[in-house]
């Protein structure tokens, strides 16, 4: 296809837009609500999972080492766990550390436990993945010279079953909403092409390509998706900007944090606006491959 | 320019359309395909530029073999070839002018020589005066001079005719028909479907007439040969 052919098909889908006045209007309305939801969704989604990962990071293994075991043991049983290849990381804390941490929270009273200290030593145990914690646990409890592992056993798998079911439902949520905004361009795009049925004949009877045919629509197509998706991004981010202002003050300490707004609204931005391309360029690929039977 | 040997169409509803019909038609003739509704003309038309695809038999145009050519190849022949119908079929938001054009924009002609030879072939039909005005703004005969000026603007070996005269007054139609002849003077072949009992009877020529998907009849200068 020559420069000025795609030139002429650039011009052709931009003056369609201008004709075809209110079926425009109409896409570019269906697909700024659906990419709304989706933008929405996605923004709900995305901190959903860094909450579900900031506390999944924090889920930690105390590993009791028995009192009787002598330092070179200790050294070769800090190696055996470091080796396994579920876990990340094994931090080894003395029994005179744990109680110095104890009486940073309780207090100097618990400095009378210093001549007899019943803590154990212990190591801080991670898993790479936080949602192996409970297998990696019965597995190094099965070492020599552990006393116990204790690691929020019940409490964890719900959190994890919550935070998993979470995961789906919203990613099977924006995928529906996709779907369905690709029905509704592919619908609406239908309606110009019908409308237009008689000039798709008139060009294929003078000896116009397939090609030649589809480009117009389907720049058309990337059109409506691009300006359906301009106001999606802009109350996206606003929508965004005005939640942290309100929310971030509150979780100053917490476990978990809010997706910082640059670069996610970037990234959340760029999708959108893909999204919006690509439905509408779907879309018009769909319904016009029937019209070109001629 | 046109052979056809044992041409059989059978439409997915059970109709047989053409019943193994054979023809020949060499380049430059002017030829007119006449017979009752129904009997298989509309079929040997659309089969001309590969609307309709023969289901067994063999069939050329130009050489081109149009039972086994692909769909991707059917622009080309397009090319070759220009179509007139009943209706014109102008785009209304298209001027006389871009209407012309239009034919040879699709198939990538540069713009000079495109303005070049729509202003030749406008001035042929009498109409670069109109060239500037829209579809609605002209007669039945007008229009259908400008889809006769879009046939040809291409050059083609062989211009195909569906009822061009069909909605015309029978002044306008011999206009019309005139113009065919001149074209058919530059050396293009003319096939020409019609129900025109006057016209096929003043301006003779071949006449082929089809009956049940057969030729029944094939003579040169013949007359219509059906009450109108």
């Amino acid at each position: 296809m020559k420069a000025r052919t795609l030139w002429r098909h650039f011009r052709e889908s931009l003056k369609s837009l201008g004709r075809n006045g209110w079926m425009t209007f109409a896409s570019v309305s269906a697909v700024t609500v659906t990419l709304l939801l989706v933008g929405v969704f996605v923004l709900i989604m995305m901190n959903l999972n860094k909450v579900a990962d900031d506390l999944e990071n924090d889920v930690e293994m105390k590993v009791f080492v028995s009192l009787e075991t002598d330092d070179a043991r200790k050294q070769s049983i800090e190696e055996t766990i470091s080796d396994l290849p579920e876990v990340e990381s094994a931090v080894y804390s003395t029994k005179e550390e744990e109680l110095a941490d104890l009486v940073l929270d309780f207090g100097n009273e618990l400095d009378l436990f210093e001549q007899n200290n019943p803590l154990f030593d212990v190591f801080y145990v991670k898993a790479s993945n936080p949602q192996q914690t409970g297998s990696v646990a019965a597995e190094i409890s099965k070492i020599e010279n552990i006393e116990k592992v204790e690691y929020g056993k019940g409490k964890i798998e719900k959190l994890f079953n919550f935070l998993n079911a979470g995961r789906n439902v919203g990613l099977v949520l924006i995928l529906a909403l996709l779907f369905t905004a690709m029905f509704l361009i592919s619908n609406t795009i239908r309606i110009t092409i019908v409308a237009r049925r008689r000039e798709i004949e008139i060009m294929k009877l003078v000896g116009a390509t397939n090609w030649f045919v589809r480009v117009p629509f389907i720049l058309e197509g990337m059109w409506l998706g691009l300006l359906g998706s301009i106001i999606p991004i802009g109350l996206v981010a606003a929508l965004y900007y005005n939640t942290l202002e309100f929310v971030q003050p509150k979780l100053s300490g917490e476990l978990f944090q809010l997706l910082d707004f640059t670069p996610f609204i970037y990234q959340v931005g760029g999708l959108i606006l893909l999204m919006g391309v690509f439905i509408g360029v779907w879309g018009s690929f769909m319904s016009i491959r029937k019209f070109l039977r001629v | 320019m046109i052979q056809m040997k044992n041409v059989y169409k059978k439409y997915p509803n059970g109709i047989v359309a053409l019943n193994g019909l054979n023809v020949e038609i060499d380049q430059g003739e002017f030829v007119y395909v006449v017979g009752p509704s129904g009997a298989g003309k509309s079929t040997f038309i659309k089969m001309m530029y590969r609307e309709e695809r023969p289901t067994s038999g063999q069939m050329f145009v130009d050489g081109i073999d149009i039972a086994t050519l692909k769909n991707k190849k059917v622009p080309m022949l397009r090319r070759q070839m220009g179509v007139v119908f009943q209706d014109f079929k102008l785009l209304p938001r298209l001027n006389v002018y871009e209407n012309v054009a239009f034919a040879l924009e699709v198939i990538e002609e540069s713009p000079s020589r495109i303005r070049e030879r729509v202003l030749d072939v406008l001035d042929m039909v009498g109409l670069k005066h109109k060239a500037r005005m829209f579809p609605t703004e002209l007669s039945g005969g007008e229009a259908q001079r400008v889809s006769i000026a879009r046939s040809i603007v291409n050059k083609p070996k062989v211009v195909i005719a569906d009822e061009p005269t069909g909605n015309l007054d029978p002044e306008t139609a011999l206009d019309i028909m005139n113009l065919f002849e001149k074209i058919n003077a530059t050396g293009t072949t003319i096939l020409m479907a019609t129900h025109n009992k006057e016209i096929v009877n003043t301006i003779r020529h071949r006449v082929i007439a089809i009956e049940g998907g057969l030729i029944v009849r094939d003579v040169a200068g013949g007359d219509y040969g059906y009450e109108s």
